[in-house]
């Protein structure tokens, strides 16, 4: 357990604090990527989980290449297109945010279309039969109610693209990962570890305030059907009733 | 092509490494997580404290669990021992979530005839509860066995065998084939691994495909473990 207080020393040390290999730099440069990625898939795979969740078409696809992603190795994919197309070193950040991309799909395309399929199919015909258009329906009615499990899905993704852009130091990008994958060949393994708890760290402060935000998203009526027993019981029964008159 | 005839043996050597690095996280994150997601299931205390601890072992960068371990561990960097606690670290935390999902959706009507009949605990859980709750455990076991085997290729950048090291050697030599060979044969382990589980599945629980219940909350829990 020494060397964790060796770790805690070194991350106290003022001289690590400062200049292009300081912690506040590769901390940046970290949440840089991580906020890039995440940006740049949520664009890709909401509105598309949005569309599938929302006409139910494409589904069986979706969820085939989400466990086939699941499948394929980072590293590889990293280093070989780091390689294949020619990008080189200099430009490390082309491969890297197109492979954290790629891994923060799966997640957030889960999380928007079973969002949008966790909202009870009679809330959804309800919305209808009062007049509301699709796209009305979509904004109004399937979003907000699928909001926590859309953030959710933010939240695995976020977590996905923190570890995979410490593996990416592998590749000469900057962020946190620096520290492990340099200190790792001249048996440095004090400022490995410094690595793996700044990393860590890093991955528990934001889960923690994605949760926070999941939470908040909840809408006000959901909430209170949760809480209220009396609410609970009416929607349990009507759940009930509905599934009776299905089963006769 | 000819690099991968001239290399053979090697692809083989690695491969078998790969594989030999994957079986013990699977299996013994199996075999923790199904008693841990029980103890989920059935109390309320326990639930929330366990989900909890699974969710942050699971946030933990595996990279950073991978390089940390030597020194929780006390053993050296090259030892084998790291990268398989590490991945069977993730597979518990995977698979926690998911056991406890498949003992809560087991219908509390079947467990209750059970009692009544005059099953115990234990023989309910081992004849009644885990029979039933095997379909969506094999779902959530697939998931932790493609996830694992993907994962192994992380041992390399600390110099340990198994396919990676065709990530990390192509990339030194900038050689994009052996990268490709290695992309391709951990997806093909993954690919055998799955196949083999859903041969067992249907082996060891033939109720599952007359169940199309068990088979619709499976595909749930599927989407669930991928989403998580």
């Amino acid at each position: 357990m020494n060397a964790f207080a060796e770790a805690f020393v070194w991350i106290g040390d003022p001289a690590h604090w400062s200049g292009p290999d300081g912690i506040p730099t590769r901390l940046a440069e970290h949440l840089g990527y991580t906020g890039l990625t995440v940006l740049i898939a949520v664009l890709i795979a909401v509105t598309l989980g949005l569309y599938i969740g929302h006409t139910g078409r494409f589904r069986g696809v979706s969820i085939g290449a989400t466990s086939a992603l699941r499948a394929l190795p980072t590293l590889g994919l990293l280093t070989f297109l780091a390689i294949a197309f020619g990008f080189g070193i200099r430009l490390a950040l082309i491969p890297t945010i197109i492979v954290l991309v790629v891994l923060a799909i799966p997640p957030l395309l889960a999380g928007a279309y079973s969002g949008i399929e966790s909202v009870d199919p009679r809330t959804v015909d309800a919305a209808r039969s009062m007049g509301m258009t699709e796209w009305q329906i979509l904004w109004k009615v399937e979003i907000p109610l699928a909001l926590p499990l859309i953030i959710g899905g933010v939240r695995s993704a976020v977590l996905q693209v923190v570890a995979t852009a410490t593996v990416a130091a592998y590749i000469s990008l900057g962020g946190l990962g620096r520290y492990i994958i340099d200190a790792l060949p001249v048996r440095d393994y004090t400022k490995v570890l410094v690595g793996a708890l700044l990393v860590t760290l890093l991955a528990l402060v934001l889960e923690g305030i994605l949760i926070s935000i999941q939470r908040l998203t909840v809408p006000a009526g959901v909430r209170a059907i949760r809480t209220t027993p009396s609410l609970r019981r009416q929607r349990a029964y009507g759940r009930n009733a509905s599934a009776a008159s299905r089963a006769s | 092509m000819t690099w991968v005839l001239a290399n053979i043996g090697q692809i083989g050597d690695l491969t078998l490494d790969h594989v030999l690095l994957s079986i013990p996280p699977i299996l013994l994150g199996f075999l923790l997580a199904v008693p841990i997601g029980w103890l989920a299931h059935r109390y309320r205390v326990s639930r929330g404290v366990l989900l909890t601890v699974c969710g942050l072992l699971y946030t933990i960068p595996s990279l950073a669990l991978i390089v940390a371990m030597p020194t929780v561990l006390g053993t050296r960097i090259l030892n084998p021992a790291n990268l398989i606690v590490t991945l069977t670290i993730y597979a518990v935390a995977l698979m926690v979530r998911t056991a406890t999902d498949a003992f809560d959706a087991v219908s509390g009507d079947v467990t209750q005839s059970a009692t009544a009949v005059g099953f115990g605990a234990w023989r309910r859980f081992w004849q009644v509860q885990l029979p039933l709750a095997g379909p969506v455990l094999l779902a959530g076991l697939r998931v932790v066995s493609t996830s694992t085997v993907s994962l192994v290729t992380l041992g390399a950048l600390v110099g340990m065998s198994g396919l990676g090291y065709f990530f990390t050697n192509g990339y030194q030599r900038n050689f994009a084939t052996e990268i490709l060979v290695g992309i391709i044969g951990t997806i093909l382990i993954a690919v055998v691994f799955d196949v083999l589980l859903v041969l067992a599945g249907r082996i060891l629980l033939p109720w599952a495909r007359v169940d199309a219940a068990a088979r619709r909350n499976a595909r749930t829990a599927r989407t669930k473990a991928v989403a998580a």
